[in-house]
């Protein structure tokens, strides 16, 4: 008996070990590819084109940056500030307006897609100009609510929303529709009011898709507050881009992508919180990986 | 109990049409006579296809019927009724709650306030057999526990006709008998109205006081058959009794026809 544990511990220690190797492998390969692309991106720049030796030049970084620039460019925001402020007071006005956007966006759509899933006479009524209206490239819409609402927060806001709204009402939409009939039935039978069969099976039913969207919808969001402020701000990193774009400065560009990519992260990771803490109740609650 | 002397459930010349999406129309019963009495056991057995399930559906109040009445205790039966209880083929418990909040559902829905819900919620549990496993999830639990928790979600609104569409069908055969006879004595103690639906004529004469056979759609009575063996009974035993296998022998006669009937109809389905 002793003997068989043995080797069965044996067995579990090498698998653990495969294990441990195979996972460092991963994280070595990971690393070796970035050093490799953004290596590339350097030496490849760096290679003379603004001087005597102009005939050498392989990449601009006039017109592709380079990514010593980018950080010396986000070093210099971190210390010296932008041009219209200090860092931290544009990332804050932007993740006002993505997560402001994103949370009315996130409730107008479970408001109407639950109403429109439930009804189905308004949904036949609304259904073809909500088509429409999705169809729409509605990041024009960034213009007339620049014109209409002003420079400050409201109009990105706004644009946020407009993006959210269509990704999450389509979801929710979905998933009332999607609701078990047994589970109605049942809820009825038990003796549940309207109100009830909404709040104990539709809405819990229909929060797994209703989740999903929130994954697509948070960058939507992030994409309507900088397009926003690209179109006209008084602050925030959608104007420090417009700003680096008027400059000609690839790096400063680059260096505001940088910026939205941690938050982009930051905001998934928190996501994928929400998540795990709303449907702790599924057999295995489906983990995105994050900060890949 | 002057009630008892009104039958529990009246179907009088039931029919039900469906029309499809397309504008065809599916006649599912056609002129269902079915009387239940207070406190009877009636099983419900026929071919697939034949309108069992639709007439669970009628009774509950979930579907109202094309032509003919239904009564229940005398109502006529206009939406779904707060007397009856209804455990459904496939699980119905709700994966996003509990066991506790799964069985104190129908309490809270009707109005009782969360500590008397979960207090009623605890008892049943127990009585099901499921004490200790009140925080678990249903995907934690076997097929036979789930089905557990939907009869004390079911019974803890103690409903006075409980409607059962072949409720073990997905469990495995130990499980079943088991189910059986725990479905057995939790009737008992309860005095309700059984409507059993199954296609396993053994299940319907080792539960019931009476087999309704149902013709191949559209589903309308071929026969009852009472079945006259002594209570308590043992599921598992039952059916070694002579006079077990001279019920089922007259039932299956009946029966038998349908199912064949049925079957070359899909055969023709499949067919064309």
């Amino acid at each position: 008996m002793a003997q068989t544990s043995a080797v069965a511990d044996d067995f579990d220690v090498a698998r653990a070990r495969a294990y441990e190797r195979r996972r460092r492998l991963v994280l070595i390969l990971r690393l070796a590819l970035a050093v490799v692309i953004v290596g590339t991106w350097e030496i490849t720049t760096r290679t003379g084109c603004h001087g005597p030796d102009s005939a050498t030049c392989v990449v601009d970084p006039f017109f592709f940056g380079q990514p010593s620039g980018i950080w010396s460019q986000l070093v210099s925001w971190v210390q010296k500030g932008t041009a219209q402020g200090p860092l931290w007071e544009q990332i804050a006005v932007t993740l006002e307006e993505t997560v402001l956007g994103f949370a009315i966006g996130v409730i107008l759509g479970i408001l109407f897609g639950v109403a429109l899933g439930r009804n189905r006479l308004l949904s036949d009524v609304l259904g073809p100009y909500i088509n429409v209206l999705n169809a729409m490239p509605r990041i024009v819409l960034g213009s007339i609510f620049a014109i209409a609402l002003g420079l400050d927060i409201q109009s990105k806001i706004a644009l946020a929303v407009v993006l959210v709204f269509f990704v999450v009402f389509f979801n929710a939409f979905q998933g009332v529709r999607e609701v078990d009939r047994d589970l109605l039935a049942n809820a009825r039978i038990l003796g549940a009011s309207q109100g009830q069969l909404s709040r104990h099976v539709i809405l819990p039913s229909a929060l797994s898709w209703i989740l999903t969207s929130l994954h697509t919808s948070f960058g939507f969001a992030l994409v309507g507050a900088i397009v926003g402020e690209y179109l006209g701000a008084r602050k925030g990193i959608g104007l420090m881009i417009a700003t680096a774009q008027g400059t000609f400065n690839a790096n400063g560009v680059f260096a505001a992508m940088v910026i939205l990519a941690i938050i982009a992260i930051i905001a998934e990771a928190l996501i994928v919180r929400l998540e795990n803490f709303l449907i702790k109740w599924r057999p295995n609650a489906i983990n995105y990986p994050v900060a890949m | 109990m002057a009630e008892s002397a009104k039958p529990a459930i009246e179907l009088d010349r039931v029919t039900k049409r469906f029309v499809s999406p397309t504008g065809r129309s599916f006649t599912a019963l056609r002129d269902l006579d079915l009387t239940v009495a207070a406190g009877e056991f009636v099983a419900v057995v026929g071919p697939t296809g034949c309108g069992k399930s639709t007439t669970l559906a009628l009774i509950s109040g979930l579907e109202p019927p094309s032509l003919g009445t239904i009564r229940v205790f005398g109502e006529p039966v206009k939406s779904v009724g707060r007397s009856v209880g209804y455990v459904f083929q496939r699980d119905a418990v709700f994966p996003w709650k509990n066991v506790l909040e799964n069985v104190a559902m129908g309490p809270r829905f009707r109005g009782a306030d969360n500590e008397e819900a979960n207090t009623q919620a605890r008892e049943w549990i127990a009585r099901v057999g499921l004490a200790g496993f009140e925080r678990y999830y249903p995907h934690q639990l076997s097929g036979g526990m789930r089905k557990r928790v939907a009869l004390a979600q079911t019974l803890i609104n103690q409903p006075r006709i409980l409607l059962m569409d072949e409720p073990f069908s997905a469990l495995d055969v130990q499980t079943r008998a088991l189910m059986e006879n725990e479905l057995l004595e939790l009737w008992a103690s309860t005095g309700a109205s059984v409507v059993f639906v199954t296609h396993d004529l053994e299940e319907a004469i080792g539960l019931a006081d009476r087999v309704v056979v149902i013709t191949a759609g559209p589903g309308t009575v071929k026969g009852t058959y009472r079945v006259d063996l002594p209570r308590p009974r043992n599921i598992a035993e039952v059916r070694f009794q002579p006079r077990f296998i001279e019920i089922y022998e007259e039932v299956w006669k009946d029966l038998r026809d349908e199912v064949l009937v049925s079957y070359e109809r899909s055969k023709h389905l499949v067919a064309s």
